[in-house]
C-alpha cells in the first residue's frame, strides 16, 4: 500500500493558510504566566448561541487566547437519513439549522428534484422563494434579538420577536406547523396555499420595513451600540475568502457574492433584489448587512405574492405518480392511486443513481447539500456544507486585540446556529 | 408657606426613642419600597417589552415580591466548598447593611410637632451626612469585592475585579459632582441644603451640568444598565454573586436596590428642593413623587441602552465625567465667591 504524500504546508499559488487559523493562540510571551485567568465561556452560559465552548484565556480583561469547542450538539442528523426514505428524510434538514429550517429544507428537496430530473410547477417555485425570504427574515430577526440582548440591549429581543411571530402565524397559517413546517415535497409543495395567505402576507409585507425602521431608530445612533460594534472582530475581504465565509458575513466584508445573484435558482433571476455589501468588516457592517437584508428579503416577498396571486387554482405539485402523493380524494375511487400511496409511504421512491451538490443562499450564507444516491428509496450519503461551521472558524480570526465584551460581540455577530455546526 | 426652621435646628431637640422608632419605621419602609421596586420595575419593564410582567400572584400581581421573597428564603444556600467561610457570608450582608444605613442621613419631611414632641424628617440629622453618605456607600462596595473573591470563582472573580474598578472610578466624579451643589449650599448637611434650595431655587437649574455628572456616576455607582458591567449576565454570567443563591443572593440584591433608592434619593435632596413642592406642603409626598420619577429613569434606561464595554466605561469615567466635574466646582465656586 502506497503511503498518501506528505501534506505541504503551504498550498502553491492558494490563499488558504494551512494550518487555518481556527485558534487564537497565547502569545509566546504571555504562555505560563501567572496573570493569565483561563475560563470557559459554555457550554452552559448566558451568552453561547446554544452550547458553543469557547475556553477563553484572559489577561485581564483582554482576551489573548481561543478554543472553540463543538460537538455538544451533535444529533447524526446526516447518519440519521441515510436509514429513512427520502421522503421522510425531508424533516432532518430543517431541524439542522432551526432558524433557517425553511431554507435548510429547500436545499435537500432541490437536490431529490435534481437527482430526478423532475420539473416543479410555476406556482410551488414562487411560493418556495416567497417562504424562503419570510424564513431569511425570521432568522434575522432571532439574530437581531439575540446578539442586541447579548450586547446588553435587552428590549430589541422583543420587539424582534414579536415580527418573528408574526413570520410564524404566516407558517402556521400554510402548512400548519410554525416551524419546521415540511411545507416543501419532492415535486412542489405538500398543500395548496391557503387564500387567508395573502392578505396576512401583505400586512406583513407592509409593516416590515417600519418594524426595520424601529430596531434601527433604537440602536443605530445610539452612541453606545456604535462604540460597541464599530471596528470590533475586523474580519478583512482576504481573510474572508481564505477562511471560506458566505452569507452576511462575507457581505459584511466587502465581498458582492449572493447565491441568488451568482448562481440564480428558484426564480430569484426573475426577482428585483439588491445585495447589501459593506466594506469594513466589523460588527457594525455585519449588523448592517443584516438590516437592509431584511428589507430586500421584503421587496422579494412582496413580488412573490404580486405572482401568487395570479397563480390561483394553478397545480402546486408535478403530476409524477411515481412521486408524488396521489390526490386524497382518489384513494376512494381509484385503485392505482391507493397503489401509489401505499408505495410511497411504505417503500418510498427510489432515485436514480448519481450524486449531486446543490447550494442555497440560507440566511447564513452558502448552505450546500451533497446528495449521493445508490438507486434505492434512501440517500446512500447526505452532507450539508453548513454556513455557520465555516462562521465559527472565522472566530480566532475576528478576535485579535478583543475584549471580553468583544469577543461576545463578535461571536455573535458571526450568526452561529450551533445545531448546524455539530448537526 | 409655614416659617422655615434655623439652619442646623432639630438636631437636638429630639428625644431618642422617637429616633428609634423613626429608624424602625424607615427601615421597614425602605425593604417594602425595595420589594415594590423589584415590581415595579418588572412592569415597567414588561410594558416597554410588549409584555405583561408578573400577573399570576395576587391581583396584579401584587403578591410577586413576596412570593419572591418566600421562594429565597426557602431555597439551599448553595454553598462553594472552597469559599472562605466568613467574608462569603459577610459579604451580602455588609453590602445590605450599609446601604440600609445610608439612608438614615436622607431628610424626607420638614419635621412635625406632635403632642408636643419634636419629630425631625430625618433618622438622624448629622452636620456632615454628605460625607457619611459618602463614606458608607464606599464601605458597601467592599461587599461586593470580597464575596466575588470568597467565592473562589473565575467568573466571581472578574465581576469583582470589575466592580472595584468601577465604583472607585465613578466614586470620584460622583463625589466632585456634589461639591456645586456643597459650595452653593454652603453646608454639608442635606437639610440645610433643603432649606437653602428652599430658600432661593432648585439647584438642578445652576447645577444642571453636576446633576448630570451626578445622575451618570450614581447609575454607574449602582451598577445598573448601561453600566452593569459587574454582572453583566452575557460575559460573566452572574458576576461577583455567580456563587449565591438563596437569600444571600436576595441580600446582594436588595442592597443593589436600596442603593438605588438611596441615590435617587439624594439627587432628589440635592438638586430637586427635597421635600418642598412647587405648591401645596405635602412634605414627603412630594419627596415620594419625586423620588419615583428617578427611579423610573433608571428603569428607562434599563429598557433602552446596550450595555458600556469596560475600556469604554472607565474612558468615559477617568477622561470625560472627572473633569467636567472639576471645572463645574470650579466655576460653580467663582460664581458663587464673584456674585
Amino acid at each position: 500500500m502506497a503511503l498518501a504524500p506528505e501534506r505541504p504546508r503551504i498550498y502553491e499559488g492558494s490563499r488558504i493558510p494551512s494550518p487555518v487559523p481556527t485558534m487564537l493562540q497565547v502569545p509566546p510571551d504571555l504562555r505560563g504566566s501567572e496573570d493569565l485567568l483561563q475560563v470557559n465561556f459554555g457550554p452552559n452560559h448566558p451568552s453561547t448561541h446554544g452550547v458553543l465552548r469557547l475556553i477563553v484565556d484572559l489577561h485581564g480583561e483582554d482576551v489573548v487566547g481561543l478554543n472553540a469547542v463543538i460537538g455538544y450538539l451533535h444529533t447524526g442528523f446526516e447518519k440519521n437519513m441515510e436509514a429513512k426514505t427520502w421522503w421522510k428524510a425531508i424533516t432532518y434538514p430543517e431541524r439542522i439549522d432551526y432558524l433557517s429550517f425553511q431554507n435548510n429544507e429547500l436545499v435537500f428537496v432541490l437536490a431529490i428534484e435534481k437527482l430526478l430530473g423532475l420539473e416543479v410547477p410555476e406556482k410551488a417555485t414562487w411560493m418556495r422563494m416567497c417562504l424562503a425570504e419570510l424564513n431569511r427574515i425570521h432568522s434575522h430577526l432571532v439574530w437581531l434579538g439575540t446578539a442586541a440582548l447579548e450586547l446588553g440591549s435587552i428590549s430589541m429581543f422583543w420587539y424582534c420577536f414579536r415580527e418573528r411571530d408574526s413570520i410564524l402565524d404566516l407558517y402556521e397559517m400554510v402548512c400548519g406547523a410554525r416551524m419546521h413546517t415540511r411545507y416543501f415535497q419532492a415535486g412542489g409543495l405538500a398543500e395548496d396555499i391557503p387564500r387567508g395567505f395573502f392578505p396576512d402576507a401583505r400586512e406583513f409585507v407592509d409593516w416590515m420595513p417600519k418594524a426595520v425602521d424601529d430596531y434601527e431608530g433604537l440602536v443605530d445612533k445610539n452612541e453606545i451600540w456604535l462604540e460597541r460594534t464599530k471596528g470590533i472582530g475586523l474580519l478583512s475581504a482576504d481573510d474572508a475568502i481564505a477562511l471560506g465565509q458566505s452569507g452576511p458575513v462575507l457581505r459584511g466584508s466587502g465581498v458582492d457574492w449572493d447565491l441568488r445573484k451568482s448562481e440564480p435558482y428558484l426564480a430569484y433571476d426573475q426577482v428585483d433584489f439588491s445585495v447589501p455589501v459593506y466594506e469594513n468588516g466589523d460588527v457594525w457592517d455585519r449588523y448592517k448587512v443584516h438590516m437592509d437584508e431584511m428589507r430586500e428579503s421584503t421587496r422579494i416577498i412582496a413580488q412573490c405574492l404580486d405572482r401568487l396571486e395570479g397563480m390561483e387554482g394553478q397545480p402546486w405539485i408535478a403530476d409524477d405518480r411515481k412521486v408524488v402523493l396521489p390526490p386524497r380524494e382518489e384513494l376512494q375511487t381509484s385503485m392505482e392511486s391507493l397503489i401509489h400511496h401505499f408505495k410511497i409511504v411504505t417503500e418510498g421512491y427510489r432515485v436514480p443513481e448519481g450524486e449531486i451538490y446543490v447550494a442555497v443562499e440560507s440566511a447564513r450564507g452558502e448552505l450546500g447539500c451533497y446528495v449521493v444516491s445508490d438507486g434505492g428509496p434512501r440517500p446512500w450519503r447526505v452532507k450539508f456544507r453548513a454556513p455557520s461551521f465555516v462562521a465559527l472558524e472565522a472566530t480566532a480570526t475576528c478576535m485579535t486585540d478583543a475584549l471580553v465584551a468583544d469577543l461576545i460581540a463578535i461571536v455573535g455577530s458571526l450568526d452561529t446556529v450551533m445545531g448546524e455546526v455539530d448537526r | 408657606m409655614p416659617a422655615l426652621p434655623a439652619p442646623g435646628a432639630g438636631q437636638v431637640n429630639e428625644v431618642w426613642w422617637i429616633s428609634v422608632i423613626k429608624a424602625l419605621v424607615i427601615i421597614n419602609l425602605l425593604m417594602l419600597t425595595f420589594a415594590y421596586m423589584t415590581w415595579v420595575e418588572r412592569k415597567v419593564l414588561a410594558r416597554m417589552q410588549l409584555r405583561y410582567g408578573p400577573n399570576r400572584a395576587g391581583p396584579f400581581g401584587l403578591l410577586q415580591p413576596i412570593a419572591d421573597l418566600v421562594k429565597l428564603i426557602r431555597k439551599e444556600s448553595f454553598f462553594p466548598a472552597s469559599a472562605v467561610d466568613i467574608l462569603y457570608i459577610g459579604a451580602p450582608v455588609l453590602s445590605a447593611f450599609t446601604a440600609l444605613a445610608v439612608f438614615s442621613v436622607i431628610p424626607f419631611g420638614p419635621g412635625w410637632e406632635v403632642n408636643g414632641w419634636t419629630i425631625n424628617g430625618e433618622v438622624v440629622n448629622v452636620p456632615i451626612s454628605l460625607v457619611l453618605i459618602f463614606a458608607l456607600s464606599s464601605l458597601g462596595i467592599y461587599g461586593f469585592i470580597v464575596g466575588g473573591w470568597a467565592s473562589d470563582s473565575k467568573y466571581a472573580l472578574l465581576g469583582s475585579m470589575r466592580t472595584c474598578a468601577q465604583m472607585v472610578s465613578y466614586e470620584v466624579s460622583l463625589t466632585f459632582a456634589v461639591l456645586g451643589v456643597v459650595i452653593m449650599g454652603q453646608s454639608l448637611s442635606l437639610v440645610d441644603i433643603v432649606h437653602k434650595q428652599a430658600e432661593t431655587f432648585w439647584f438642578f437649574g445652576p447645577q444642571f451640568v453636576g446633576l448630570l455628572i451626578f445622575f451618570i456616576a450614581g447609575v454607574a455607582e449602582t451598577n445598573r444598565p448601561p453600566f452593569d458591567l459587574p454582572e453583566a449576565e452575557t460575559e460573566l454570567v452572574a458576576g461577583y454573586h455567580t456563587e449565591y443563591s438563596g437569600m444571600r443572593f436576595g441580600l446582594f440584591q436588595m442592597g443593589e436596590y436600596v442603593n438605588m433608592i438611596t441615590l435617587s434619593a439624594l439627587a432628589v435632596t440635592l438638586f430637586f428642593g427635597g421635600w418642598y413642592g412647587p405648591y401645596a406642603p405635602l412634605g414627603p409626598l412630594w419627596f415620594l413623587l419625586k423620588l419615583a420619577v428617578i427611579l423610573f429613569v433608571f428603569m428607562w434606561l434599563r429598557a433602552t441602552l446596550p450595555r458600556l464595554r469596560y475600556d469604554q466605561l472607565m474612558r468615559l469615567g477617568w477622561k470625560m465625567l472627572l473633569p467636567l466635574a472639576t471645572i463645574n466646582a470650579v466655576v460653580t465656586a467663582a460664581l458663587v465667591v464673584a456674585l
